[in-house]
């Protein structure tokens, strides 16, 4: 094992600490959407900028592991740079920007296109993982509901959207109903990415750092988004194309190009886009 | 015509070089000391390791440095620093009756044992700026003051007075549990008084402010009396399991804070003075008092009174009142945030539509 700085553990965190965590992901795993406590620790990057996934990257990783790290989809924002580099840096992993060849691949906002596959762990940065929090300002009080499955009134909150605004108002965050037991938030994912958790192949490992939670969906898991017969639940679409690629299938982010609001919309997911501009796809 | 954010990797770098010269400033000024920052800027170092929780004056300085004095960014690098270190040993319970004091006030009594002790303090000073001290080379400040030494009699804390008479609550550590560790294991609520206590002594010395403050103006009135603020050095032992008996391993500052309150009674308990309690390392005084009144407050539940105001709920204080948490989460909205942007800009245009629609329908 290489451990690539001086004075710090591979992956930063001391091997306790890491056990300590893996017990918690053991137990999300065992417990699907039930959000396991755990003692997270005060990481080098500020809490908000991941350190919930960091700590649940540096507990799994390993010398032969090939990591990804996405923010908003892109491999290439400053966020999602600063943490490849990290792990570069203290644990000596190759990392790459293909969704398919990456073993691990941390994520903030964003699921890639590529389907994933059975063997990768996707590792979600999730800034509050009560997905009653909006409703109930306690945690005892949203302990208490999640123990009695009392999701009535998040069923009433989408209701009164419906009654107010004539549907569903959640763009992202949208929340799920796992393995019909724990009422989970998917972190902030456009809720186009929601179909993706669904019975996914792949193991989907969750970490709030600063709340100090863990949970997760085994490989497999079913996972409802929330909705009501005569309101089926629906995701984003766009008249647009996006203008690299010409994919008319993936989220689209939208770029102001000058002062008179002309927009254009190209692919949020920076590998999807590039690899269909490699096969020769074009607008 | 395809601008999106690239070259994250070379923006990272040309920032990092960027701030290493603004920490460095004016290159033709002479570069600051570790040593300087430690014996003049010492208050700074103090609160930098009160809430960033480690006692090491050189490295507390380092971080004011390193952050170019922007204190909540240099509790954040100590505590990251800190969350690496191994736990060798757990010190015996320091004794402040046996403080080297340097500073001793009673606000409740006159005089008492040990007497009353003003020490340094801005309490007296008239706030006019010194302009001597822009001077390139002011006077020394006449050396008068001798070292702090043990006190020539027993300097017993207000609080035992106090006890000797039956008038306050008794405090029973013996009886207590091992205290916990929030940085070990979660924080879960109703949170016992030890880890709130470790928590408040980690907090933001604003956000205790701002919440001891509101309880002095009826948000959870607790009717405080400073009983005591004592500071100066007090001795850190441990028991090494080897030997079995106690071994000094060094000293440290600390500033101990001491409220009483009224207390009514109730069904369990006569009518006594019941107690905040206030510890931080150095001379960080401030923040000791606010930690007192915001731990009276929080004692509501315990208390039999009714809690109705902020500073009396333990998951309001406790969830909001440690910085690099706080600092974190708040300044993690200039993260990019293109893609929830974008599902709401598309759930906003479907509402408008539909808006717009049902209004034409209307007419």
């Amino acid at each position: 094992m290489t451990v690539a700085t001086a004075g710090y553990n591979f992956a930063y965190l001391d091997e306790q600490t890491k056990r300590m965590i893996r017990r918690a992901i053991l137990k999300a795993v065992a417990v699907p959407g039930y959000q396991v406590p755990f003692a997270g620790r005060e990481m080098p990057l500020p809490y908000g900028w991941g350190t919930g996934g960091i700590q649940v990257t540096a507990s799994i990783i390993g010398s032969e592991d090939r990591l990804k790290v996405i923010d908003q989809g892109a491999d290439d924002t400053t966020n999602a740079v600063s943490i490849r580099r990290f792990f570069a840096k203290t644990a000596g992993v190759a990392t790459t920007t293909r969704t398919s060849e990456a073993t691990i691949i941390q994520t903030r906002h964003r699921i890639p296109e590529t389907p994933l596959a059975a063997g990768q762990i996707m590792v979600f940065q999730v800034p509050i993982p009560e997905p009653l929090r909006w409703l109930e300002p306690r945690e005892t009080e949203t302990r208490r509901m999640h123990a009695q499955a009392d999701y009535g009134s998040m069923y009433v909150k989408l209701y009164e959207d419906i009654a107010r605004m004539g549907r569903i108002a959640a763009a992202y965050d949208y929340p799920v109903m796992v393995a019909g037991r724990y009422l989970m938030r998917p972190s902030p994912i456009p809720r186009f990415d929601n179909p993706k958790l669904d019975r996914s192949p792949a193991l989907l490992l969750f970490g709030a750092g600063r709340e100090k939670r863990i949970y997760a969906l085994p490989p497999h898991t079913p996972v409802k988004s929330l909705d009501f017969e005569d309101h089926p639940f629906a995701i984003e679409r766009w008249t647009e194309r996006c203008q690299r690629c010409g994919s008319g299938e993936s989220f689209l982010d939208e770029i102001v190009v000058d002062d008179r609001g002309t927009r254009r919309f190209v692919c949020s997911d920076t590998d999807h886009c590039d690899a269909r501009l490699a096969n020769g796809s074009a607008p | 015509m395809y601008v999106a954010v690239k070259g994250g990797e070379a923006a990272i770098d040309a920032g990092h070089a960027l701030l290493a010269e603004r920490r460095r400033g004016d290159a033709a000024v002479p570069e600051l000391s570790l040593a300087q920052i430690r014996e003049q800027l010492s208050l700074a170092v103090d609160r930098v390791m009160a809430e960033g929780a480690l006692y090491d004056p050189d490295l507390a300085a380092l971080a004011v440095k390193q952050a170019r004095g922007d204190l909540i960014e240099a509790i954040f690098l100590l505590r990251a620093y800190r969350t690496t270190l191994p736990r060798l040993a757990e010190s015996e319970p320091i004794d402040t009756g046996r403080m080297r004091v340097e500073r001793r006030i009673s606000a409740t009594f006159k005089d008492l044992p040990g007497g009353q002790i003003l020490g340094p303090t801005f309490d007296y000073t008239h706030r006019l700026l010194d302009f001597a001290l822009a001077a390139e080379r002011p006077e020394p400040p006449a050396a008068r003051a001798q070292a702090p030494a043990a006190p020539a009699e027993p300097m017993p804390r207000v609080a035992a007075i106090l006890g000797g008479e039956g008038l306050i609550e008794q405090e029973n550590a013996a009886a207590a549990a091992a205290p916990g560790d929030l940085t070990r294991a979660p924080l879960a609520y109703p949170a016992s008084r030890d880890l709130r206590l470790q928590a408040l002594a980690r907090g933001d010395e604003g956000f205790l402010l701002a919440m001891g403050y509101s309880t002095q103006r009826g948000y959870g009135h607790s009717h405080p009396f400073a009983a005591e603020i004592r500071q100066g050095r007090v001795t850190v032992e441990i028991v090494p399991p080897e030997l079995g008996f106690a071994v000094e391993i060094g000293e440290i500052a600390i500033t101990e804070c001491q409220m009483v309150n009224q207390f009514k009674g109730s069904d369990a308990a006569p009518p006594q003075f019941t107690s905040g309690y206030g510890l931080s390392f150095g001379g960080a005084e401030r923040k000791a008092m606010a930690m007192a009144l915001v731990d009276r407050a929080l004692r509501a539940a315990e208390l039999a009174e009714e809690p109705q105001a902020p500073a009396q709920d333990q998951e309001f204080v406790l969830s909001h009142a440690d910085s690099v948490e706080a600092s974190g989460f708040v300044q993690h909205l200039k993260l990019p945030h293109y893609v929830d942007f974008q599902s709401e800009l598309d759930l906003l245009r479907r509402l408008r539509r539909e808006w717009s629609a049902r209004r034409e329908a209307a007419e």
